[in-house]
């Protein structure tokens, strides 16, 4: 117990990033459950309220994004790039532990909402955050939403912030300077590469909505007027900042799902990754549109046909990076031999869907037809095939790829293929249908709609394939269990993989490589043209390697945090004081803390 | 598995027939955005239909390679090690091409939509002010000098210009037939234009998440032919007709002027209220509260007494009036044509 709380281990704090996740994942799949168990019926649907119909979408909303899919992909992080590039660990150990910490206070602080109702004098349990993920102002002002609600949701964003700012640093300062000898950028795994530049996007887009929040935050806590019209502020400064961080977030989310992608295709298909310096060059290059293409969340708020068409055009450019990966990949199965593990399934999955998603963004990236879908289900038809269709299938692919790396176990072949079908089956009758109620005029946040707009059929079905990706995630949650009763059987690489994470045993000793291997090639473990494969590591180092020992700092560091927001929440100055000098004191033991424990 | 792919596909494209089934018949869908009836949605409609083909056709060529790549070339026993290509140049500047070429057969009429559709009516065109309140709508026709609430009676066949903007929080007018959608932002003008193109009912609804009720802001465009609409006009221009002596309306009258009513509605004559819509004419709409319910004795009954029950978070608290007094107020708000 005690060595998992102050562990620094990257591996170690990959599985903490794991179950976390995992957990919240589960949790904002239920808030989803709820809202699609009411919209089965027109008119008032299953009875649950307005108020909390508006609070489900919001968490669902956050949760997903902040809590599950980023953390995701942050597991993955953690226990795979120090592997993948030849390091012992991650270039800031305590740091990393810190961002899982402070990960894990700000989700279980967001979701304390749901019951924290009576401590605010509220008449119901919960006070969660009901404005959307997307916090828009002005509704978000103290005038419109009185009570804790909102408070909850920007000091969570804040605390969340922390976390994956202090990763991002970490992780670039790992890739860029942890690198085994030989391990040139050009050579760096796919999914290395996708996660530094997922990293660089974190460090640039999350000072954007921090800065709002503060904004935000002023304009709640101090009566100062950034985004309220009534005291010459402008509502769509809020919307600006938002979707500058917003947008760039997507591809957070979506950049380490390609680069598991990119990863899994050609180790079941015996190829190399066709085309891996364009793959490479097309993720940057996603990353820079990504930068220019925010307003395209704006259309219908009126910002003239000049800035229309500029953000229209860098939208629809994005589809020209994104097209070219997936003739890549596609170019990466052609020829192959392929074989049809649950995680190539997931893999290819991620393929057929996200070209869905991709394509119906085309038609929102067109202006003026984006002013029909725009904040309809159509929209949301969209972000679900990028994001589940996408981020989430290629997660899987991910989890069912390393899974006897993290932990030495396979997970059940039988009952991934079992997961795979029914998650496509749900994610296809859940998401499709959404097309349609949008293009019938179903506007999107809505607890109700009546029955003469035609929609109720399109929504029961939407509601039937949402229940069963829960019976399949389920399956899934059941097969990650079931591995803890399995041998521990896995071999080193079990997948036969190129990269260096497969050239130690499943899973690796604490200090990952007996010895730091030279690296000559893209693909160390597979023999090429003009390479041998790499000599197989020593099974026993050949001096003591020294691990450094854990530390209970980055923990303590990390409770203040939701201390100060505590006291934000209650107005009562001594707690953020308090909570204050927990990260000084924290901070201040962390920095002297003697080196060896 | 692989029949399991395929089968799915063929899902996708049945509901892809689907949809243009549904651009044919849309009669019953009084919010679809397939059954366009003015200008400015019958060129967005044009617009999505071009995007949609060229989307259904790269979707059928991305994703039959992708199947004939996983039928093709399935693991077999005993066949060779694949070839380790790495890549092949004229392949990677080919398919950045095509993208590119198609994206400008897209972009192209979009530039040309997106400054067609920028919201500038031509000369002489009737103005309507669109203000959107926490969750109603207020309509003003500052040529005409009248107003409407939540529903918008506009001439057929006459340039629209509208301008909105909000009371409150962030609003979105739509109205998927005739056009939009635009924000309502306070503190902004948005303006779109529009001139629609044959009579009728056109439903709308917010499309902004507003707060509580956003699903309940909803609205109603009656496109009527000049006549009918002048007729209309001359009604709203009308002071509210005075109920006769002795009638239940009169009664109703009374108990208005005594009760809470009168300090968020306006009755011209009779009351100055601002915070909820002007009841001037009330007795003359066709739905209440947001077109939310048809405008009967029995929905009118039900939201006097308690309307946080039927729109949550409204201001409009729940009225304690004895039975008559509610029938009296009932039959004077009906008698206000």
């Amino acid at each position: 117990m005690k060595s998992w709380l102050t562990t620094t281990d990257h591996k170690r704090i990959g599985l903490l990033y794991f179950w976390t996740a995992f957990g919240f994942f589960l949790i904002g799949g239920l808030e989803a459950l709820i809202i699609r168990a009411q919209l089965v019926r027109p008119d008032g649907g299953l009875g649950v309220s307005a108020e909390m119909f508006n609070q489900l979408f919001t968490m669902h909303g956050t949760t997903m994004i902040f809590l599950a899919l980023m953390p995701l992909s942050a597991a993955f992080f953690n226990y795979i790039i120090p592997l993948q590039i030849g390091a012992r660990d991650v270039a800031f150990p305590r740091l990393n532990a810190f961002s899982y910490w402070v990960f894990l206070l700000g989700g279980l602080f967001l979701n304390a909402s749901f019951i924290a109702g009576p401590l605010f004098g509220a008449d119901r349990l919960s006070v969660a955050p009901d404005a959307g993920w997307f916090g828009y102002a002005n509704l978000t002002s103290r005038q419109f939403s009185p009570g804790p609600n909102v408070d909850f949701w920007l000091l969570g964003l804040q605390i969340l912030g922390i976390a994956s700012l202090a990763a991002g640093f970490n992780f670039i300062v790992t890739i860029l300077n942890m690198r085994a000898p030989g391990m040139r950028m050009l050579r760096l795994p796919l999914f290395t590469w996708m996660a530094l530049i997922t990293q660089f996007l974190v460090i640039t887009a999350f000072p954007v909505i921090t800065v709002a929040l503060v904004l935000l935050m002023f304009d709640r806590f101090f009566g100062t007027h950034f985004f309220l019209p009534a005291g010459g502020g402008d509502p769509i400064l809020w919307q600006h900042l938002f979707w500058m961080f917003g947008h760039p977030e997507v591809y957070i989310l979506i950049l380490p799902a390609m680069g598991i992608v990119s990863e899994v295709l050609p180790t079941f298909s015996k190829k190399p990754l066709f085309g891996y310096t364009v793959v490479v060059y097309s993720g940057v290059v996603i990353a820079f549109l990504g930068w220019s293409v925010w307003s395209h969340h704006m259309f219908s708020t009126g910002l003239g046909p000049i800035a229309d068409s500029v953000f229209a055009g860098t939208t629809m450019l994005i589809a020209i990076p994104t097209g070219v990966k997936i003739f890549n990949w596609i170019g990466t199965l052609w020829g192959g031999q392929i074989r049809f593990t649950t995680s190539l399934l997931f893999a290819v999955g991620f393929i057929a869907m996200f070209i869905i998603g991709g394509l119906s963004g085309v038609t929102h990236a067109s202006a003026p037809s984006d002013l029909q879908q725009t904040d309809t289900y159509y929209v949301v038809a969209h972000i679900h095939y990028v994001l589940f269709g996408g981020t989430v299938l290629g997660l899987f692919a991910g989890m069912y790829y390393w899974w006897p790396k993290m932990t030495g176990r396979f997970l059940s072949e039988s009952l991934g293929k079992v997961h795979f079908w029914l998650t496509m089956i749900g994610m296809n009758l859940a998401f499709f249908p959404m097309h349609f109620s949008g293009l019938l005029g179903m506007p999107r946040r809505i607890y109700t709609y009546p029955a003469e707009l035609g929609v109720a059929r399109f929504n029961q079905l939407s509601t039937i394939g949402a229940f069963l990706i829960g019976v399949a995630t389920l399956i899934f949650f059941w097969n990650l269990l079931r591995t803890r009763w399995q041998p521990a059987n896995a071999p080193a690489n079990p997948w036969g993989g190129a990269t260096l994470e497969w050239a130690m045993s499943s899973p690796p000793p604490v200090y990952n490589f007996t010895v730091i291997p030279t690296v000559a090639s893209r693909l160390p473990l597979w023999q090429t043209e003009r390479h041998a494969p790499m000599v197989a590591l020593p099974a026993e180092p050949p001096a003591p390697i020294h691990v450094p020992g854990g530390s209970w700092w980055p923990m303590i560091t990390a409770l203040g945090l939701p201390i100060i927001a505590i006291g934000a929440l209650a107005h009562l100055i001594p707690i953020v004081l308090a909570g204050a000098a927990v990260v000084i004191v924290g901070i201040y033991r962390w920095a002297y803390e003697p080196f060896e424990m | 598995m692989l029949r399991g792919a395929i089968y799915f596909d063929a899902v996708r494209f049945v509901l892809a027939v689907l949809l243009l089934f549904l651009t044919a018949c849309s009669g019953q869908f009084p919010q679809s955005v397939f059954a366009p009836r003015s200008d400015f949605s019958t060129e967005l409609a044009g617009l999505f239909k071009g995007i949609f083909w060229w989307a259904v056709a790269v979707f059928v060529i991305v994703e039959s390679l992708l199947l004939i790549a996983l039928v093709r070339y399935r693991a077999r026993r005993g066949a060779a090690q694949p070839k380790p290509v790495h890549g092949h140049t004229a392949l990677e500047i080919g398919w950045t091409l095509a993208p590119a070429l198609i994206l400008v057969f897209i972009a192209v009429p979009t530039m040309r939509a997106i400054f067609a559709t920028a919201g500038h009516a031509p000369e002489g065109a009737l103005r309507v002010e669109v203000i959107g309140h926490q969750w109603w709508w207020e309509y003003r026709y500052p040529t005409l000098n009248i107003s409407a609430y939540n529903e918008l009676h506009l001439p057929v066949g006459t340039p629209i210009q509208v301008e909105m903007t909000s009371a409150d929080v962030n609003h979105s007018f739509w109205v998927p037939r005739l056009g939009g959608k635009r924000d309502l932002i306070q503190g902004r003008t948005n303006r779109i234009a529009f001139r629609a193109d044959s009579t009728g009912e056109y439903w709308g609804q917010c499309a902004e998440f507003c707060g509580a009720s956003h699903a309940n802001m909803r609205l109603r465009v009656f496109v009527q032919s000049d006549s009918v609409f002048q007729r209309w006009v001359d009604q709203q221009r009308a002071a509210p007709a005075t109920p006769a002596k002795d009638s239940p309306a009169e009664a109703g009258l009374q108990v208005f002027r005594r009760s809470a009513c009168i300090g968020c509605h306006t009755i011209a004559g009779v009351a100055q209220g601002k915070i909820g819509p002007d009841l001037s004419h009330v007795g003359g709409r066709a739905t209440i509260a947001g077109a939310l319910f048809p405008n009967t004795t029995e929905t009118l009954h039900r939201w006097i007494m308690n309307a946080p029950s039927l729109k949550p978070g409204v201001l409009m608290p729940p009225q304690n009036l004895s039975p008559q007094d509610l029938d009296a107020v009932i039959a004077y708000l009906q008698s206000l044509k």
